[in-house]
């Protein structure tokens, strides 16, 4: 995966005169020193952080750590005060009021938490706003903007004016308008933050259903944990201006850090946010025959996998230490249960039939490890660091 | 005893009085110059006005004033246009409501740029502000002093008056319109990629319409309340109505003028006001642009229907 946008030491400081500021900061002061000291607000101090194309990155704080102002500074609503932003290798700091206004009409497109549409347009103008701006011709944009509001699911919507709509449609008109520029960076500032509970889970889903065929690298600022862990890919934990803790969802629970992480994660429902391949455990060859070779199982029995690592069957506890003895391997039964390795745990318990072994298999049926229901009970009720999960970093 | 007077040793008014004849002696092209279009145009509504038969004047005032407002304020337009005609001073109200339409264009052409500008730079709008306050706070009567000095008597040197002194609230209103609108819906433009122009004639501008239309609701006020006072200058209309009554000790012409001013300011009052609220459904509803102001004038029925028409569709998704 590339990485389609990468912010390295960026800092924000609310004042005319950021300098002493970032000097006091690099020196090693705080955010509360700064303030006594100078006067200046610091929005952010020293925040780094890498999105890859495709992701789903959020950024997760409370208010006033600083997750909107970065949202603003990545599209320069706010001007960085150091450090660098980079859009494919470019960093767009220092760029020209011509090029930043290229930049916006083009690569990044924002989705505001109070919708931001147009009361006096209707939802049709308010989706070609974008593409308005930029010149395209009335015919073209139009087409466009059908387009674009029959993905969201507004088709017949878009003659009606915003007051008429619902606040889920609202803020469809809001995704719509984003899509419509064709930029391929979504910055999403608490997009859902507004709505009501039952319309924003299902705004979710929606927005993960889209994100499954646009692909777009979107950056999502939220203050609810549940939801960045519904939705990201990674997540970045704010606090104070600074990022405190950044990883995956499953990593970030796992391993919280700090005790201001732990605050968030404790009661996060682990059953569905762990998958089988954050527990499962690779089974290790036993022993080969010509008809195939069995791996052992977290419970004891084992597996007989083919050679192209497709599993036969499975083999009992007995059937297995008479193996080990030397008595080959025996005809292999298909009393197993067989999950792929983004099951989450819940799911994984539900399929769980008494005393069957449990297989993760990837999706041309290769076997991948196995878990044992202890390892899910373990899983679910931990709060300690048990294993760590590759791709992560403590700030 | 020393006593108040004793400090009056400058001649301040003859130093005031040759420093503005001066002005006035030298500056002349300047002001001929900004007398020109006023008078021009006063003379074409005025001829208008006065040229529009009285029946038609009246049914066609009637149907502007249903689209732009309701039909009662239409009606109660139309009754107290008969009511000035039965007054018999028809003819002054027509010249009094041409300098004020007159004013409503200058003040218009005027007003709003110089409010789009204090609205984009505070640097302007602190330049600007102290103006409007002194121009506001000023009674209308010690505006006639400059006036006449600079531009003579009469009815047109009365406009320049009239327009001077109306302009105010719609400089005022404008750049409040532009200010108050929406931060985040200004951030949503810039996050588009709106340049300046693009921000101020697709958000900035039509957001501020209803704002702007409660000014023009002022600046008619004031307008008319001007075309009153400026008969001390020698501007015609229904406010020389009302100074020969009281030149003459004669109550009943007096009242008549009074009574038909005050019929005046209602119907102008009561239709801007509509203007400026023209919707009642909610919020947002209130806001409109321009352009739907504008059709409003050409389509038929009243705006209320259209709204009603298109209740909100609350539909959880």
């Amino acid at each position: 995966m590339t990485e389609r946008l990468q912010i390295q030491n960026l800092y924000k400081i609310f004042s005319n005169a950021p300098r002493p500021a970032l000097e006091m900061l690099a020196k090693g002061g705080n955010k509360n020193e700064v303030f006594e000291k100078l006067g200046a607000v610091v929005g952010l101090n020293n925040v780094s952080l890498s999105v890859p194309e495709g992701a789903m990155y959020m950024v997760m704080g409370l208010s006033g750590s600083g997750k909107s102002t970065l949202a603003r500074c990545i599209n320069r609503l706010n001007e960085p005060s150091a450090g660098k932003i980079l859009l494919d290798g470019r960093d767009i700091v220092p760029l020209g009021e011509e090029e930043l206004r290229e930049v916006r009409r083009t690569r990044i497109s924002m989705v505001f938490q109070h919708f931001a549409l147009l009361p006096n347009k209707r939802v049709i103008d308010n989706v070609e706003f974008g593409l308005k701006l930029r010149g395209i011709a009335p015919a073209e944009r139009r087409r466009r903007a059908e387009e674009v509001l029959s993905v969201v699911g507004l088709g017949r919507w878009g003659y009606h004016f915003p007051h008429e709509l619902s606040g889920g449609m609202r803020q469809r008109v809001g995704l719509a308008r984003a899509l419509a520029t064709d930029a391929d960076i979504l910055i999403m500032d608490e997009a859902f933050s507004a709505l009501d509970p039952l319309i924003r889970t299902e705004m979710q889903d929606e927005l993960l259903r889209l994100q499954r065929t646009l692909n777009k690298t979107i950056l999502f600022i939220t203050h609810d944990f549940q939801e960045a862990l519904k939705l990201g890919t990674r997540i970045a934990i704010m606090s104070e201006g600074e990022l405190v803790r950044e990883g995956t969802p499953q990593s970030i629970v796992l391993e919280p850090g700090s005790d201001y992480v732990a605050a968030f994660t404790r009661e996060v429902d682990r059953a569905r946010l762990f998958d089988a391949r954050s527990v499962m455990r690779a089974g290790e060859p036993i022993l080969q025959s010509e008809r195939g070779t069995l791996v052992a199982e977290a419970g004891g029995a084992g597996f007989v996998l083919d050679r192209d690592g497709k599993v036969l069957g499975t083999l009992d506890a007995e059937a297995c230490a008479q193996a080990r003895a030397g008595d080959g391997i025996a005809a292999p039964s298909g009393d197993y249960v067989s999950v792929s390795p983004g099951a989450k745990l819940l799911d994984v318990a539900r399929n769980y039939r008494d005393g069957r072994p449990i297989a993760v298999v990837d999706d041309q049926g290769r076997f991948m490890g196995s878990l044992g229901a202890d390892d899910i009970l373990a899983r679910i009720s931990s709060t300690s660091p048990k294993t760590s999960s590759a791709g992560e970093r403590h700030v | 005893m020393f006593k108040a007077d004793d400090l009056a040793i400058f001649p301040i008014d003859a130093w005031i009085q040759q420093s503005v004849s001066w002005v006035a002696l030298n500056l002349r092209p300047i002001f001929l110059a900004i007398k020109w279009p006023v008078e021009n145009l006063l003379s074409l509504n005025d001829w208008l006005l006065h040229a529009i038969p009285f029946p038609i004047f009246v049914v066609g005032f009637f149907l502007l004033a249903w689209r732009l407002s309701t039909l009662g304020i239409a009606i109660f337009s139309a009754v107290s246009l008969i009511a000035i005609a039965v007054l018999g001073v028809w003819n002054e109200a027509m010249t009094t409501l041409s300098l004020i339409s007159t004013a409503i264009v200058f003040c218009a052409v005027i007003g709003i740029p110089i409010g789009i500008w204090c609205a984009r730079s505070d640097r302007v709008w602190n330049v600007v502000r102290p103006i409007l306050d002194i121009m506001q706070t000023t009674p209308s009567f010690v505006y006639l002093v400059p006036v006449v000095m600079l531009f003579g008597v009469g009815t047109v040197p009365g406009e320049v008056a009239v327009v001077t002194a109306a302009a105010p609230p719609l400089i005022r209103f404008t750049n409040l319109g532009i200010r108050m609108v929406e931060h985040e819906i200004v951030e949503a433009g810039l996050a588009f990629g709106a340049d300046k122009r693009q921000l101020l004639f697709e958000i900035q501008f039509p957001l501020a319409i209803p704002t702007i239309l409660g000014g023009l609701n002022q600046t008619v006020l004031t307008a008319m309340v001007l075309s009153v006072v400026v008969a001390m200058i020698g501007a015609e209309g229904l406010g020389l109505v009302v100074l020969q009554g009281l030149g003459r000790l004669d109550v009943g012409r007096a009242a008549v003028g009074g009574i038909a001013i005050v019929l005046l300011a209602m119907v102008l009052d009561r239709i801007t006001q509509k203007l400026a609220a023209p919707k009642t459904g909610g919020r947002s509803a209130a806001r409109s642009s321009l352009f739907a102001t504008v059709a409003r004038l050409f389509k038929g029925g009243r705006p209320d229907e259209t709204v009603q028409a298109v209740t909100p569709v609350k539909q959880a998704l």
